[in-house]
C-alpha cells in the first residue's frame, strides 16, 4: 500500500481527472465482479440496551431512552413482518449490553431466524472466540463489526465506559470470528469520527491482512457516516459526499472482488449514484426501531434514517435502473465450520 | 445458417448437447434478459447459482425464466470444501433441481480460484451418489486423471481467473488434458471475447462456458449470440484439421526443414 502521507494527499487534493479516471475503473470492476445483481436486506433490532457510553450513538447509556429487547415471541412476530416483505437476508442488531443481550440470548435470536431467512446475521458487541464458534453452529452465517475508529487515542476519548472501551478486544475480533468459522464479515469505520483518510487507510490495512491470513472468509466493506441523535451535544466532523464516493471507489479498485454495504444512513439520491460506481448490497424497507416492524410498541432508534422507501419501492427503482433485485444470494449449509480456512 | 457441418452430438450424463456453447445466468440485469439471451444464442445447458434460486419461494425465482428442456446444470457456488459442495448437491436435488452438479469448491475470496483437493472429493462422493458431476478446476494433469477416476462426467478447467475476461491464460495446461484424458473438457472462466472461445475449441475443447462477458455487455443477447457462432466456427475449425502454425521466424533451425515433415 501507498504511504499514508501519500493516500491523505490523494484522498483530500487528488485532481478530479484522476479521480474520473478511478471511478470509471471502479465502475468497470463492479460490473465485472457484480454483474448487475444488487443483494437486499434489512435489519432488524432485538434490544436497544447499551452498557456504551459513546457519545454519538442514540443508544448510548447516558440517555433518557425507554430501552426495550424484544422477547422471544415478540422476535417471532417481527421476523414474520420483515419476511413477509419478501426480504430474505436479516441482519440483527443489539446495543452492546452482554448482560441484556448475552450470547444465549442471540443464540436463540439466530435459531428463530435461521427457519425464516436464507442469510442470517448478526451487529452486536465483540464476542469470545467460542461464543463465535457457538453461533456458527447455531446457523449464523455473518458477522459486522465496526470499529467505530483505527485512532487509538480518539477511540479512547469516544468510548470511555464499559466493555467497549477495550479497543484490542474489537480489534481481534475479526480474527476470532475467522478462526470460529464465521463465513462473512463486514468491517467499516464510523465516518466523522475521526480523519477519514487515516481511519480508511486503517480499515484497509486491516483488511487486507485479515485477507492473507484467512482467505476463505468472504468480507464486506461498510462506510456509514456518522448521524448524531437530534439531541446529542457530539460535533462530527464533516465527511462530505465527494469524501464518501472516493472511499467507495477506491476500496472498489483496491479489494475489485470484496462486497460493499450502504445502509439507510445515507439518503435515496445517494444510494442509488453508489449502486453505479461500488456498492453491490444494500438494505431496504429498514426500520432501526426495536419492534419497528410490528410496530406494536417502537423504542428509540439508534439512528434516524435517510431512505424511508419501502422495499417494494427499492425494488421498483432497481429495476428502472438496469439492476437486478436479489434476495437470496446464499446457501444455508447450516452450522457448518469451514475446514481449510485456519491460516 | 444454411449449412451445417456433420458433427457428433456432445454425450455426458446420458444427454446428447448439439449446442456447445454453455451460459452462466448470474449477473444479468434482469430475469427477463437473461431468458431472451438464452434464446438468443440457443444454450442447451445453463449453469444455476444454487444460492441465487430461490428453491424454497416459489413465483419469480430464477428457475421460472428457464425454458423447460434446457438441461440446468446447478453450480455450488458458496461451497467452501467438500462437504459444503455434497450438502448444496443434495439440496439441489431435494429441491428438484435435477442431478447435473457444476462441482465448486473456492476458499479463496481474493482469486476465487477452486481448491482441486477438496473438488477431487465432492466429485468422488457425488458421482458415487448418482450425481452427473462436473468438476470446476484449475488445469493440471494429476488433477485431472484424479477427476476421471472420482467419476467426473467432464472436466471444467479454467481458462484464466473468474471474471478477468483476459482469454485461455492456462492454454498449456488444458492442451495436456485435452490430450491425456478422454472425458469431455468445457472450458470455463475467463472467456471475455468470442475468440476466446473459438480458440479453445479450435483447441479441442468439447464446450465452453461463459458468463460475466455476456451478462456485462451492453446487449446480452447479442453477445451469447457472437459466442455460440465463435465456439460453432471454433469446432468446425478443430474437425476440419488445419495444418500446424508453421513458425518461420524460427526457420533457420535444420529441424525445420526435414523433407519428409509435414
Amino acid at each position: 500500500m501507498i504511504p499514508l502521507a501519500e493516500w491523505k494527499t490523494f484522498l483530500e487534493n487528488g485532481s478530479p481527472d484522476t479521480w474520473d479516471e478511478m471511478t470509471r475503473r471502479a465502475s468497470a470492476l463492479t460490473r465485472r465482479h457484480f454483474g448487475r445483481a444488487v443483494s437486499l436486506y434489512a435489519p432488524l433490532y432485538l434490544s436497544n440496551y447499551c452498557d456504551g457510553g459513546c457519545a454519538y450513538c442514540g443508544f448510548n447509556r447516558f440517555r433518557p431512552l425507554r430501552r426495550r429487547r424484544l422477547s422471544l415471541s415478540e422476535m417471532d412476530r417481527e421476523m414474520e413482518a420483515l419476511s413477509a416483505s419478501g426480504i430474505r437476508s436479516v441482519l440483527m442488531l443489539t446495543g452492546e449490553s452482554p448482560a441484556m443481550t448475552p450470547p444465549g440470548y442471540l443464540l436463540a435470536a439466530v435459531a428463530r431466524a435461521r427457519r425464516r431467512f436464507v442469510n442470517v446475521a448478526l451487529e452486536v458487541y465483540p464476542l469470545e472466540e467460542e461464543e463465535y464458534r457457538r453461533l456458527v453452529e447455531a446457523g449464523v452465517d455473518g458477522i459486522t463489526l465496526f470499529q467505530e475508529t483505527y485512532d487509538r487515542s480518539r477511540y479512547r476519548e469516544l468510548h470511555p465506559v464499559g466493555r467497549k472501551a477495550d479497543y484490542d478486544f474489537r480489534r481481534l475480533a475479526p480474527e476470532r470470528m475467522a478462526r470460529a468459522g464465521v463465513r462473512a464479515i463486514t468491517l467499516g469505520v464510523l465516518l466523522g469520527l475521526a480523519d477519514a483518510a487515516q481511519d480508511s487507510y486503517s480499515l484497509f490495512a486491516h483488511l487486507e491482512s485479515l485477507q492473507r491470513r484467512f482467505p476463505g472468509v468472504g468480507y464486506r466493506l461498510s462506510f456509514p457516516r456518522v448521524i448524531p441523535v437530534d439531541d446529542s451535544t457530539f460535533d462530527p466532523i464533516l465527511v462530505s459526499d465527494r469524501t464518501l464516493v472516493r472511499l467507495i471507489v477506491s476500496a472498489r479498485v483496491l479489494f475489485p472482488r470484496v462486497g460493499i454495504t450502504l445502509s439507510t444512513r445515507e439518503n435515496a439520491g445517494f444510494r442509488d449514484r453508489a449502486l453505479e460506481i461500488g456498492v453491490d448490497r444494500i438494505s431496504a424497507g429498514s426500520r432501526t426501531e426495536v419492534g419497528g416492524y410490528t410496530r406494536s410498541r417502537p423504542a428509540s432508534g439508534q439512528f434516524a434514517i435517510r431512505d424511508n422507501r419501502t422495499t417494494e419501492e427499492v425494488v421498483m427503482m432497481l429495476k428502472q435502473r438496469g439492476f437486478d433485485p436479489v434476495f437470496s444470494d446464499w446457501c444455508p449449509v447450516g452450522g457448518v465450520v469451514a475446514e481449510g480456512s485456519q491460516a | 445458417m444454411s449449412y451445417r457441418f456433420a458433427d457428433e452430438p456432445l454425450r455426458i450424463g446420458g444427454r446428447e448437447i448439439r449446442n456447445r456453447f454453455f451460459l452462466g445466468t448470474g449477473k444479468f440485469g434482469s430475469k427477463e434478459l437473461m431468458a431472451e439471451t438464452i434464446a438468443a444464442c440457443g444454450a442447451e445447458v445453463v449453469t444455476i447459482a444454487l444460492r441465487r434460486a430461490e428453491p424454497m419461494s416459489a413465483p419469480g425465482s430464477l428457475l421460472d425464466f428457464i425454458p423447460p428442456g434446457i438441461i440446468r446444470m446447478v453450480n455450488t457456488s458458496g461451497a467452501r470444501n467438500a462437504r459444503e459442495a455434497v450438502r448444496m448437491a443434495r439440496l439441489a436435488r431435494e429441491a428438484g433441481m435435477g442431478n447435473w452438479i457444476k462441482v465448486e469448491v473456492i476458499d479463496d475470496g481474493k482469486y476465487l480460484l477452486p481448491d482441486n483437493t477438496e473438488t477431487i472429493r465432492a466429485t468422488e462422493i457425488l458421482a458415487g451418489e448418482g450425481f452427473v458431476a462436473l468438476p470446476y478446476m484449475s488445469p493440471d494433469l494429476y488433477v485431472a486423471r484424479n477427476l476421471v477416476r472420482a467419476g467426473a462426467a467432464a472436466l471444467m478447467p479454467l481458462g484464466s481467473l473468474i471474471g478477468s475476461g483476459r482469454g485461455l491464460k492456462t492454454a498449456d495446461f488444458i492442451a495436456i488434458m485435452l490430450a491425456e484424458t478422454d472425458l469431455p473438457v468445457i472450458v470455463d472462466a475467463g472467456i471475455g471475447r468470442p475468440s476466446h472461445a473459438a480458440e479453445a475449441m479450435e483447441m479441442g475443447a468439447a464446450a465452453v462456458l461463459a458468463n460475466t462477458a455476456i451478462a456485462a455487455a451492453e446487449d446480452p443477447a447479442r453477445a451469447a449470440r457472437a459466442f455460440a457462432l465463435a465456439v460453432e466456427a471454433g469446432r468446425a475449425a478443430f474437425l476440419a484439421g488445419f495444418l500446424e502454425e508453421r513458425a518461420e521466424a524460427s526457420a533457420s533451425s535444420p529441424l525445420d526443414r526435414l523433407p519428409f515433415e509435414r
